[in-house]
């Protein structure tokens, strides 16, 4: 089946095309706004490309007790586009991603030099705190994991610990809309989120982190669990969503970061970030030789 | 050639077979022993209690309220209030505190402090309980004392704390184990959602691993029944009915449980005497009863709550 559904999807999420889309309102939505307020501007100037940068990370290094995950990467995410994280395993593209909303602080091992901004705060200073950071900053996982509750306790959870519970209902609603499920679940709500199936469960944890509203989508390849119907789906999704949300995706699926992404940055062994650029152009015309190779398949 | 190298595959040389009968018999019979001991203990015990009941009516017995072997009184409903008593008033102690311990240890605790606190936990489990029967009677008592607190010298409310501590470890490390088993992925979703420790503790962990926690509890409170030296020695000797119209004497005073009553027989001259010595066979089997229903309870409950976590 996979190269008809492959070349459909791809002529859904041309690259090129999304960012054109993009261009023309960058900054439209209030939430933005108001953010750039809150957070000053210190690097709404720097753009990469045509869009705003959101996260910027500049001579980031990560170690895991003496082993170094990540060396030396800089580089700037764009807002309401999607940046995909490639390389062979255990680059450090998933270390980058935990980075971006400290989920590396729940590891005890793990140290973080370097600057990683976002909006132009670092996130690692000292008046940071990681749990309102991830209030902004949604995150999903590698695999559907959703609570053991009903997919309304499960949408609603964020809502709940973030005490906004006025509209709930509403906003569930919405977020089961706009993650593509509502239809398949609007009349059970109350049943377990666990008698989902597994590309229904991926989406239910889509909907979960996007129900809080957050600004960038942290997701950590989130399609490498499922079977390639429900992958195309979350492919789908991951398109739709980039119109209202920064998203920043790793995966491992060359194709993947090929279809649905605006940018591509590529990791290889060491945690060195080797090349950052447009998409069809980290596809077509690399510039580093060893990109050429991984692209190609010559090695990874 | 290889006609004469042909294995023999028709049958094994009899001393192997022989020895593997052997160790089948063996395995069996350890597994049946603990069967065996349980049956017979349960037909012993209705025995000799079908022949107390022939000399006391079973009326008497489970609707009496006093309990005099000299008086020819075998009530068994104020021992029954007083175990009843330990074990709400024990578990009041033992659960928020059991719990609460376990999600430190599961979920707050660093490598360093579980390496500490756990052995230590352990160790509360490891005490003779004679010895925290003496303590209640030496040290918690008089403690109370200077609290204000007007407690007889042999009362229910030490006892009962003293129990209370003595189950906390079985709470505590049973819940421990079960928070510790739900699966990361589902703390990280939590955090990835901006939730903190305490709404991860409370609402992600405690909710999954509560099938394990209620476990714990039947398991603790089933020990609290069954619990005989610090009652036996920091309670008091004589059975008290459960006195309605003024609450805090239950506490504050003495009285006596049904495993108390059963030592109290067993080492008095009561033993010879033909009722008396039989009714130790009575409570032993309504004891026997309570608990017997508190696990099946308890697997129900188990059942109940088990949540699958993917």
């Amino acid at each position: 089946m996979t190269q008809d559904e492959m070349t459909d999807t791809n002529d859904g999420t041309d690259p090129t095309a999304n960012a054109a889309a993009d261009t023309p309102d960058p900054s439209g939505d209030p939430l933005v706004d108001q953010s750039i307020d809150v957070e000053g501007t210190s690097t709404t100037e720097q753009t990469s490309g045509t869009a705003r940068t959101v996260l910027e990370s500049r001579n980031l290094d990560v170690y895991y007790d003496d082993v170094q995950a990540l060396n030396d990467v800089s580089l700037a995410i764009p807002a309401k586009q999607v940046t995909a994280m490639i390389g062979p395993s255990g680059c450090g593209k998933s270390t980058f991603l935990r980075c971006i909303n400290r989920m590396n602080d729940l590891i005890d091992s793990a140290r973080v030099d370097g600057e990683l901004r976002f909006e132009g705060k670092d996130v690692y200073d000292d008046d940071v705190d990681p749990v309102a950071l991830r209030r902004r900053i949604g995150m999903v996982f590698q695999h559907p994991n959703p609570f053991p509750k009903s997919i309304y306790d499960n949408v609603a959870y964020g809502l709940r610990v973030q005490n906004q519970t006025e509209n709930m209902d509403e906003k569930v609603e919405r977020a089961l809309k706009h993650a593509a499920l509502w239809d398949e679940v609007k009349d059970q709500l109350d049943k377990s989120a666990l008698d989902l199936s597994g590309g229904q469960q991926q989406r239910l944890c889509i909907a979960r982190a996007i129900a809080v509203d957050p600004e960038v989508i942290l997701m950590d390849e989130p399609a490498s669990a499922l079977d390639p119907i429900a992958t195309s789906k979350i492919e789908d999704l991951i398109d739709d969503l980039a119109e209202d949300y920064t998203v920043v995706i790793v995966t491992h699926n060359m194709q993947q970061a090929a279809r649905i992404s605006d940018k591509t940055a590529v990791f290889l062994t060491g945690g060195e970030l080797v090349e950052f650029d447009d998409t069809n152009k980290i596809f077509e015309n690399p510039e580093n030789q060893r990109v050429e190779d991984y692209i190609t398949g010559k090695f990874g | 050639m290889s006609t004469d190298t042909q294995p023999d595959i028709t049958s094994r040389p009899t001393g192997k077979v022989a020895r593997e009968k052997l160790y089948n018999g063996i395995f069996f019979l350890c597994a049946a022993l603990s069967v065996a001991v349980t049956l017979s203990i349960v037909v012993l015990l209705a025995r000799d209690a079908v022949g107390f009941f022939a000399a006391v009516p079973p009326s008497d017995f489970f609707l009496g309220t006093e309990f005099v072997a000299s008086k020819g009184k075998f009530g068994v409903l104020p021992l029954v209030s007083g175990t009843l008593l330990v074990t709400v008033l024990s578990a009041l102690i033992a659960i928020p505190i059991g719990v609460a311990a376990a999600v430190y240890l599961s979920e707050y605790a660093s490598e360093r402090m579980r390496a500490v606190l756990k052995p230590g936990l352990e160790i509360l489990a490891g005490i003779p309980t004679v010895v925290y029967g003496f303590f209640a009677l030496v040290y918690v008592t008089p403690f109370l004392r200077v609290l204000g607190l007007p407690v007889a010298t042999f009362n229910v409310l030490s006892a009962s704390l003293m129990v209370g501590i003595m189950i906390i470890p079985m709470v505590s490390s049973l819940s421990e184990d079960a928070m510790s088993s739900v699966p990361d992925s589902l703390r990280q979703a939590g955090y990835g959602l901006g939730a903190t420790k305490y709404d991860v503790s409370t609402s992600i962990v405690i909710p999954a691993a509560l099938s394990g926690i209620f476990s714990s509890f039947i398991l603790a409170l089933s020990r609290a029944i069954g619990e005989t030296m610090i009652v036996a020695v920091a309670m008091g000797l004589s059975p008290q009915m459960l006195d309605l119209s003024d609450p805090l004497s239950n506490v504050l005073g003495n009285g006596q449980t049904m495993t108390s009553k059963m030592v109290q027989v067993v080492g008095s001259e009561l033993a010879g005497s033909d009722a008396g010595y039989k009714s130790l066979f009575a409570i032993g089997i309504t004891l026997f009863a309570i608990t017997f229903i508190m696990n099946l309870i308890s697997n129900r409950i188990a059942a109940r709550y088990r949540e699958e976590y993917e």
